[in-house]
């Protein structure tokens, strides 16, 4: 299984992030995290039209085990949410990078984002 | 700190566990999904990895007389082949473990033989206070925790699965064994003890062998039916957590009592019927702390049940609420999967420990509403 997809920007803190040319972006989690939280069943996402700032928790997300806050990896204005995964978060465990798509955002800022080879390099995993 | 490692620690990698650190010993988390591992001990079976769990011998002709003062609980009292929960408490009350005692046949004529199962971080804790209470006492003490490996099969199909790898003549005696009772039979041709015990809330067996078997027995039973599932300590905790079972560390603890914990029948004192004469280490401190909340609870904390009215679960050291006063702490929560709402285990004020009682847990900074609800959350069918 491919943990880090070479074409996707990632947070420190694990988010992933898909351009879209010049539409929103698309934010989810890697499969680095979603192994490591484990089977999960809870996302709490932020809120259509809100606004999430780069580095700043914007929702949670639970597994049976233990609970951890999604950051935000860039800055600007939620647009969509992925509701599929709120009423079946085991899509994130089972398809991190495709169906367990968290939320869209216009970007207004980008925060500090690593390339999928630092990435990679951060946490001993495979591009 | 190197972490300790069970006899079957290259069967789990080979299985592609996770690993974590528990109790200083390096033991398989889970396999694949913690969640399939718990449906797989309620629905058909799972395999367990115990071996990290201490066993201590205690024979001679007053290992009955030395574990009643050792120990909280009567231990004199239970017959040849069965099985006592305890607990071992300071001198104060409070709990240095909970730990199994199974009485054993003796060796020698005119001995008693108990086999004692501390959990893995206690267990030399145990022994030593074994050695320390044991001064006096005509009786023996030997800790077999490094080679003795310990093995549970769980679940609702385990009495079939095990059945298929006993020999014919032994599988009565296999049928007939009471839960908290243990015998020695043949399993996959390996000379096991066999205990019908757990800590899943299931039906299930907990095996013993020494370690240079213990691979074979692993995977004998492993691939003994393709309804076993190897499963991880995740699974374990979540498990024990619906039955409320108690955990070594969060809910009990140096710093508290049996009684508030809801183990006060384990407490051999009067006028319970498995009183004891003799002294034992707490008497004192145990009979004054019971005498005490026999009188008013009030000001003093009960262990309750909550479930979650909404999805988000509680987790241990989370404060509870009511009304925004905090009454209490969770001790463990997570989300059941059996019964698909979040549940939690708590010592709150004895003035809110009532089953229906609204309460509110801290799910970091908003308060969501948590109800009182009886013991255990979940019990496994009767005819099980």
């Amino acid at each position: 299984m491919t943990k880090v997809v070479p074409e996707l920007r990632y947070s420190a803190e694990h988010e992933w992030v898909a351009a879209d040319g010049d539409g929103p972006v698309t934010v989810g989690v890697s499969a680095v995290a979603a192994e490591a939280l484990g089977d999960i069943v809870y996302l709490d996402l932020p809120e259509v039209g809100s606004t999430i700032t780069s580095g700043e928790s914007c929702g949670e997300i639970e597994s049976t085990k233990s609970v951890s806050d999604l950051y935000a990896p860039v800055s600007g204005e939620i647009t969509e949410i992925n509701n599929d995964a709120v009423g079946d978060p085991a899509v994130v465990n089972q398809d991190p990078y495709g169906a367990g798509w968290l939320f869209k955002v216009k970007v207004s800022e980008e925060g500090p984002l690593l390339s999928a080879a630092e990435y990679a390099e951060k946490n001993g995993a495979e591009l | 700190m190197t972490l300790k490692e069970t006899a079957l620690h290259a069967e789990h990698a080979k299985l592609g566990a996770s690993f974590t650190d528990f109790g200083g010993w390096d033991m398989p988390l889970k396999y694949q999904s913690e969640l399939a591992e718990h449906h797989a001990v309620r629905q058909g079976a799972g395999l367990f990895d115990l071996s990290h769990m201490g066993e201590i011998w205690v024979r001679g002709a007053q290992a009955a007389a030395f574990l009643d003062y050792a120990l909280v609980g009567n231990l004199s009292a239970i017959a040849v082949g069965k099985a006592k929960y305890s607990l071992i408490c300071t001198p104060e009350g409070g709990i240095i473990d909970d730990l199994i005692s199974y009485r054993r046949p003796a060796l020698v004529d005119g001995e008693d033989a108990y086999l004692v199962v501390p959990n893995a971080g206690n267990a030399d804790a145990v022994y030593a206070e074994f050695v320390t209470r044991s001064e006096g006492f005509d009786v023996e003490l030997d800790n077999v925790s490094a080679q003795t490996s310990l093995i549970a099969l769980q679940g609702p199909e385990s009495e079939r699965i095990l059945l298929s790898q006993v020999p014919a003549e032994q599988a009565e005696a296999v049928r007939e064994l009471k839960y908290y009772a243990a015998t020695e039979v043949t399993v996959a041709g390996l000379p096991i003890l066999l205990a019908r015990t757990g800590y899943t809330g299931e039906d299930g067996f907990e095996l013993y062998i020494d370690n240079s078997e213990a691979a074979l027995l692993w995977n004998a039973l492993l691939t003994a039916d393709e309804t076993v599932t190897p499963c991880g300590l995740a699974s374990r905790d979540s498990l024990r957590l619906e039955a409320a079972m108690p955990l070594y560390g969060n809910e009990l603890g140096l710093e508290g009592n049996p009684f508030e914990a809801g183990l006060g029948p384990v407490v051999s004192l009067p006028p319970a019927k498995t009183a004891k004469e003799g002294d034992f280490v707490g008497k004192e401190a145990l009979a004054k702390i019971k005498a005490e909340r026999a009188e008013s609870l009030s000001g003093k904390r009960v262990l309750v049940g909550l479930q979650g009215q909404g999805r988000r679960a509680a987790r241990g050291h989370y404060p509870v609420l009511l009304n925004g006063e905090t009454i209490g702490e969770v001790t463990s929560g997570q989300p059941s999967p059996t019964l698909g709402y979040p549940v939690a285990l708590a010592y709150v004020s004895a003035e809110h420990a009532e089953p229906g009682t609204e309460l509110q847990v801290d799910l970091r900074g908003k308060a969501e509403p948590f109800t009182v609800v009886a013991l255990p959350f979940y019990k496994r069918p009767a005819n099980k």
